[in-house]
Order: structure tokens, then C-alpha cells, then sequence
């Protein structure tokens, strides 16, 4: 069957298979960064955004993001700059395998609650998992960002 | 290994139904517990165009699709009046946002799922479920049936003055529940569904009298007791049946206070 759908942007049109993964989709297209991971819809590391929502790419049908938007990654370079240097300041990437997982959810949090609690992050996160590190470094990491960032609005707004 | 032969996005409910009525063909919900499986269906029917992923408000009840995700539940601010916060409270522990996102309500109903949290809570909240060809039916009767090739369009849930709260317990978070537990508090009585027994939700009435003088820390905890005497448990890898035996009084006995905390 054929689909199209647009992918970080450009429309991509291909064959593929009734069940075809939207993960296997988006690795043949370039996007190396969704990883796969426990494939039983549980670590988060495969994590894509589907009309803006994260979502797990190895439970999805290709098929069914036919006529959607999807973003990975690759397509979200700028949006990631901002905070994954806080988060690898903080010794949060280890073996960095989760990475890519994380730093799509984190960008999914921080568009639908910029300026979350510490609980808000760890229940939006709780979904992603990491063998390495015990989830504190990537919490000081994003809170680091949070701080960071609300300081430096407060300097704009007393200049 | 989850094989798919062909996958049909059916543009009506009549399409889908006559494709479901084939054994090898299956209705897609959130296909979360579908991909765990190792099974070849035939066609996958996906009901994703056919609008069922819509909260409806009306002055007497909530109509809620069938492909209605268990995140748009968690963020309504018309459920989450109706239950107190408990809609929110039984789906947030289930696995993460991004699985939230995909799993539906649908899904969780008709499958019946031992696990599932929507289950227990739907069953306190007397919600009926609309069946494409079998017409309207009360949740409690629905999950004691057989499955049946039949779909799932909607779950209504009727507005009713009472308090709701919803208990669960697990090994760790974003675990499968050792064992879910919803109560709701009404002018007629209190509603008490257990789940995860491992067996699937359903309602107990336990010893009602034992409320009569109002709820207490007292009488919860009786109350408890009697719906952990009138309820069967079993045993599976996260805890065996006397475990849930012993932890269904806690639970329903804190439901009742939160309901009790919050008039």
C-alpha cells in the first residue's frame, strides 16, 4: 500500500508494507535517532512526535500516520539545542542510548507546560527509561535549563 | 510477532462491521496490547476516521468515542469535575504520555483487560457502552459477556451529584496494578469495583449497613473487609491472591475516606 505523510516538514510519499512500523518507516527515510528499544510500548526510546504528540513509533502503523505529521529529531535540532547541553552538563548521558527518547519528550513537556514542577517533569518522563544514570541527572539537568532560562527573562525584562 | 496482511482505515461503522465479522480480522484500538502478541491478522480494521475521538457534553451525560485517548481522559476538565480527579488518577500511572497518547478507551473497555484501570473505574461511574449493532448496555453486564464481533462506538457516562475516588497499588510505578480498586459515594448508596484481581474489574456490594451511620475510619475499614470477603483474588507473577486479599480492605477503605474528605 502507499502513504504519505510529511515528515520533519518535507512530504515523503513510499510503499510499504500493511504492517510496517512508523519506527522502521522513519529509520528507512534517515531518521537514525528513533531508536529501537524494548519494542513492548514501554521505554520511550522510539519516541516521535505524531501531530505534535509524543507517541511510541514501534506501536504505531506506518499506515496509520498516512496523511499525518511527523517529527523526529532530526527535524527538531533548534528546539533541542536550547536544553541538551544542561542536561549533559549534569552527567545525565551515560551511555546516551535513551538520549534521543528524552530529549523528544522533554521538548513534547516543555511545549505543553513551559515551566513545570519538578513532579510535572518526572510524571511527563516517567515514561522514558534509563538504564545509566537513575533519572537524577536528567531532572537537574532540565531544572538547570529552567533556571537558566527564567533568569535570563527576568534580565530582558528589568534591561 | 504481530503480522498484518492488510490494514483498511474504514470510512464507516457499517464497513468496519462487516469486516469485523471475520475471526481473522481485528478492530484496531491503540494496538498497544495487540503488538505485544504473536498472532497473523488477516485485515486490520483502524476506526480512526470515522470521528470516535470526541468528549460530547451534554446537561445529562458524557459521550465519549471509542477512539478517545487515555490522555485526552487525564486532561479533561469536565471528567476530572465529574470524579473528583480520579479520571486523571486511574490512567497517570499507566506506563508514560507518549503510550497515553496512543491507547484507547475503546481498546481498554472491550478488552476486558484484567489490568485495566478504566475498567474499575467506568464500572463506579455506571457508564453504558454503545454497541454498533447490539444498541445500548450497561458497562457491568458488557464486561461479563463473551467477546463479540460487534463495535464499540461510545461509553456514556451519566452526570451524577456523588463523589468518586480511585485506589491502586503496584509493585512500582507505571507497573501493571497489583490490584485497582473506585468507589463512588451517592445519595442511593456506594458503588465499589475491584480490578485487577488478576481477573477482570467487576462491582461487589459488600455489607451496605455497615455505612449506614456515615462513613468513618471505623466503618470504612468494616466496609472494606466485607468487600474483600464477597470478592475472589487470585495470584500471578506481581503478587499472589492473599497479598490482594489482605491490601483490598486498605484500598477500599482509604477510597471511602477520600470520598468522605472531599464533601
Amino acid at each position: 500500500m502507499e502513504i504519505q505523510l510529511k515528515l520533519n516538514g518535507r512530504p515523503v510519499r513510499d510503499s510499504i508494507d500493511a504492517d510496517t512500523l512508523l519506527i522502521d518507516f522513519v529509520r528507512a527515510h534517515g531518521c537514525a535517532s528513533v531508536k529501537r528499544g524494548c519494542e513492548t510500548s514501554n521505554c520511550g526510546l522510539c519516541t516521535v512526535l505524531l501531530d505534535g504528540k509524543p507517541v511510541l513509533s514501534c506501536s504505531v502503523l506506518a499506515a496509520r500516520a498516512d496523511g499525518h505529521e511527523v517529527q523526529t529529531l532530526e527535524g527538531l535540532q533548534a528546539e533541542a539545542e536550547e536544553f541538551v547541553a544542561f542536561i549533559a552538563d549534569q552527567g545525565a548521558e551515560q551511555c546516551g542510548f535513551c538520549n534521543p527518547g528524552y530529549v523528544m519528550n522533554t521538548i513534547a513537556l516543555l511545549r505543553e507546560n513551559p515551566d513545570p514542577t519538578d513532579d510535572e517533569i518526572r510524571a511527563y518522563l516517567a515514561g522514558n527509561l534509563c538504564r545509566c544514570s537513575g533519572y537524577e541527572g536528567q531532572l537537574r539537568g532540565i531544572r538547570a535549563f529552567l533556571s537558566a532560562r527564567n533568569q535570563a527573562k527576568e534580565g530582558q525584562d528589568r534591561g | 510477532m504481530l503480522t498484518i496482511k492488510r490494514y483498511v482505515r474504514a470510512q464507516s461503522l457499517e464497513e468496519a462491521y462487516t469486516l469485523c465479522q471475520k475471526r481473522a480480522n481485528v478492530v484496531l484500538g491503540g494496538m498497544l496490547w495487540l503488538k505485544t502478541q504473536n498472532r497473523t491478522v488477516d485485515t486490520a480494521i483502524d476506526l480512526s476516521d470515522l470521528g470516535l475521538d470526541a468528549i460530547e457534553e451534554t446537561p445529562e451525560a458524557f459521550r465519549i468515542g471509542a477512539m478517545v485517548t487515555l490522555r485526552q481522559l487525564e486532561q479533561h476538565d469536565g471528567l476530572a469535575a465529574l470524579t473528583q480527579g480520579a479520571m486523571a488518577e486511574s490512567v497517570r500511572p499507566i506506563v508514560g504520555v507518549q503510550f497515553r497518547n496512543l491507547a484507547t478507551l475503546g481498546g481498554s473497555l472491550y478488552g476486558r483487560f484484567g489490568f485495566s484501570d478504566l475498567l474499575t473505574l467506568f464500572l463506579v461511574l455506571d457508564a453504558k457502552v454503545e454497541l454498533y449493532h447490539g444498541g445500548t448496555v450497561p458497562l457491568a453486564d458488557y464486561a461479563a459477556r463473551p467477546y463479540e464481533r460487534d463495535i464499540l462506538t461510545h461509553i456514556v457516562v451519566p452526570r451524577q451529584p456523588g463523589r468518586v475516588a480511585y485506589r491502586a497499588q503496584r509493585n512500582i510505578s507505571t507497573d501493571f496494578p497489583v490490584l485497582t480498586c473506585a468507589v463512588a459515594v451517592r445519595s442511593d448508596g456506594v458503588r465499589c469495583a475491584i480490578g485487577a484481581r488478576p481477573m477482570k474489574a467487576r462491582l461487589y456490594t459488600g455489607d451496605p449497613a455497615l455505612l449506614t451511620g456515615g462513613i468513618t475510619p471505623e466503618s470504612a475499614a468494616a466496609f472494606g473487609e466485607s468487600i474483600a470477603a464477597e470478592a475472589s483474588f487470585g495470584g500471578n507473577l506481581r503478587a499472589g491472591a492473599d497479598y490482594r486479599r489482605a491490601i483490598c480492605p486498605v484500598l477500599v477503605r482509604r477510597a471511602l475516606l477520600a470520598c468522605k474528605e472531599e464533601e
